[in-house]
């Protein structure tokens, strides 16, 4: 970086970085030596861990049927990733999928055919998002206690919505999506991968997700580069919304009815998947392949220790140490490839 | 761990290939409570294993960390996997679990629900072990109350959060018999406090009602937390013959109050037989000798003879336990 503005006649050609100290690493080293990398190889170990746990564990069918107790999550937590490679974090989108669930339900009880009462959810979903995006950007507070004060904001209206009781009574083709089978693969699942595939390319071959990891490398810098950094961020926060809105249907789906605790806490769990993707905090770095593999990490853990009847305590200590190696792992990485 | 898996292993095996009614493994028994460390399930569970270590079935537990509505249904899942003959559960949601019970019943899994049922979903489980006759509980408080303070006077309830299900139903009940039995007609409700279950601010409400009301003679708190918190404000306060405190309370909580002379009596049911009562029904309907439909008799050593009512709902017992100064020493729980 400091090489192209040392450079007088810069301006009229694309910027080209250009390294001059060191030569570049053998491509196998920076292949292996990535966190994506780390997160396979424990997904590898956890299977292996799991299966020998439990003699119920190795079943594909269940170990699919288990996931999509977390897929929910993990779909929200590869909008998350975007958000946190741009600097910034969003922990809301729990609290914004139970409160348009239940703007859902509760549109739904009041009579509204079923696809305006979705509807309702998806922009409910919008308008939350475009909330914490106009405290962000607009007021330029930080996130992270903007999205701790709309978790709590967001949860307090659900429950003001629905109060102590459950909306269901929902029709039959609405409930059930992740009973609904492509082969052996539920629909969640599916959804899952092909919102991964989508985000990855966008992130990976799109003019966008260059800016996103630009924004979030140096924002001085890449407001000075001419990009819409508030229009990105903006963007990046409304799409957490929707994508929240999206799952808080799916998990209405799921159990037939909706509660305003629905998701409670889940805004941990999609913070562990990202940072367990070797995704970095502090942003700028990380990508959709290690969130996708986070995922399915967290899937075989929980899913493993949970058939070998393992107790919880002990089970949260194990996510608890992940989370933490994880962070370490990540940063020491990160620390010694530059990307 | 190793011998358990291999047990359970055998059991899913023989399930699968002879059919559970030629099994002669033993029945397995999963309880899932709402969450953990909770002194009250794990006296349930304490009877689940008496009954087993009598019955010869094998009994594990497991509990999510949370009591939140969907924290269950990944334990229900895996106990479907490992396959287990029967699932007992108090469960966190009345209509969450609806379709992994479903799934559950359709692999032969026998799905029970302990403490609380599931309103309105009742379809979706076998069976309902309750700990008692619930619309007994408001009346059977003012009777108590009553009987110590001669049928007479200001009396208040400190209840738990102002929307919680249980404890209205039994203050309306508590507001019913006090309006309708003339045995009552001087005994004059002047307040219902609410403490959140939650002890410090118990305590606290409890205090203003003594400031307050200067000629309370007695409070009703049909909630464990609230019980024990107003014991220790009269206590403290030196009280304890002005003021009357009943409720319904667990031994090991009030013990030190029954001792001391601050409470005479209080209330609670045994959820140690609810784990009894389950165990042994669910070997029972396991190896048919008890049919699970509404009529049925069968006895269990210790309770007596029990009666499966509609809708294969089952009470422990049919009226409260009280607990006082001469049978307080039974009680563990």
């Amino acid at each position: 970086m400091n090489s192209i503005d040392k450079s007088p006649v810069a301006s009229t050609t694309p910027r080209i970085v250009v390294r001059e100290a060191a030569a570049p690493r053998p491509r196998w080293q920076v292949l292996l030596i990535r966190p994506e990398t780390v997160t396979l190889l424990l997904l590898v170990l956890a299977t292996i861990v799991a299966s020998h746990l439990s003699p119920f564990f190795a079943d594909l069918g269940f170990i699919l049927e288990s996931s999509t107790y977390y897929i929910e999550f993990a779909i929200v937590a590869l909008v998350l990733t975007l958000v946190i490679i741009s600097g910034e974090i969003d922990l809301s989108p729990a609290a914004q999928m139970a409160l348009s669930a239940c703007l859902f339900g509760t549109a739904f009880k009041a009579g509204l055919p079923m696809p305006v009462a979705m509807g309702v959810s998806l922009l409910a979903g919008l308008v939350m998002g475009a909330f914490n995006g106009f405290l962000v950007t607009v007021l330029r507070l930080p996130s992270i206690i903007v999205t701790i004060g709309t978790l709590i904001l967001y949860r307090g209206l659900a429950q003001v919505l629905a109060g102590d009781k459950s909306i269901g009574g929902f029709p039959g083709w609405f409930v059930g999506i992740d009973y609904r089978m492509v082969g052996i693969v539920p629909v969640p699942v599916l959804v899952f991968v092909a919102a991964s595939l989508l985000l990855g390319l966008f992130l990976g071959i799109t003019i966008y997700g260059r800016q996103i990891y630009q924004i979030g490398t140096s924002e001085i810098a890449a407001i000075h580069a001419g990009i819409r950094v508030r229009r990105i961020k903006m963007g990046l926060f409304i799409a957490s919304g929707i994508t929240s809105s999206i799952a808080g249907l799916m998990v209405a789906s799921r159990l037939g009815s909706v509660r305003y605790d629905l998701a409670s806490g889940a805004e941990l769990t999609m913070v562990l998947i990202v940072m367990l993707g070797g995704t970095y905090i502090f942003g700028g770095r990380g990508s959709i392949l290690g969130t996708f593999l986070a995922a399915w990490l967290l899937v075989i853990i929980a899913t493993g220790m949970t058939v070998a009847n393992i107790a919880i305590n002990a089970q949260l200590t194990v996510m608890g140490l992940l989370l933490i190696v994880s962070i370490i792992a990540t940063n020491a990485i990160y620390a010694r490839s530059q990307r | 761990m190793l011998r358990r898996n291999l047990m359970l292993a055998a059991a899913f095996g023989a399930a699968l290939f002879s059919g559970a009614a030629y099994a002669a493994d033993p029945v397995s028994i999963v309880y899932i409570p709402k969450n953990t460390g909770n002194p009250y399930f794990d006296s349930i569970i304490k009877g689940f294993e008496d009954g087993c270590k009598k019955l010869g079935c094998e009994f594990t537990t497991v509990a999510p960390a949370s009591a939140e509505a969907t924290s269950q249904i990944p334990f229900v899942t895996a106990q479907i996997q490992r396959g287990v003959n029967v699932v007992a559960i108090s469960p966190n949601s009345p209509d969450a679990l609806n379709q992994v019970f479903d799934r559950a019943r359709a692999k032969g899994t026998l799905i029970l629900s302990v403490n609380s049922d599931l309103p309105g979903n009742e379809t979706h489980r076998d069976a309902a072990i309750l700990p008692v006759d619930f619309t007994k509980t408001g009346p059977s408080q003012v009777e108590l109350l009553g009987k110590q303070i001669g049928y007479e006077g200001e009396i208040a309830i400190l209840s738990a959060t102002t929307d919680a299900p249980d404890q209205n139903v039994w203050i309306a009940a508590m507001k019913d018999s006090l309006e309708k039995d003339p045995k009552y007609a001087k005994m004059k409700l002047v307040t219902i406090a609410y403490g959140d279950d939650d002890p410090q601010k118990s305590t606290t409400e409890t205090e203003a009602l003594l400031a307050n009301y200067p000629n309370l003679k007695g409070i009703i708190s049909p909630t464990t937390v609230g019980v024990a918190a107003a014991a220790q404000v009269v206590e403290t306060a030196k009280k304890a013959d002005q003021v009357k405190v009943v409720g319904l309370g667990t031994p090991n909580q009030m013990r030190r109050f029954i001792e001391n002379g601050t409470v005479e009596a209080f209330q609670l049911w045994s959820p140690y037989n609810q784990g009894l009562l389950a165990a042994h029904f669910a070997v029972g309907v396991k190896d048919g000798s008890i049919k699970n439909e509404a009529g049925t008799v069968f006895e269990v050593e210790g309770l007596g003879k029990v009666t499966v009512d509609e809708n294969s709902v089952i009470k422990t017992q049919a009226d409260l336990t009280t607990f006082d100064k001469a049978n307080i020493a039974d009680f563990n729980f």
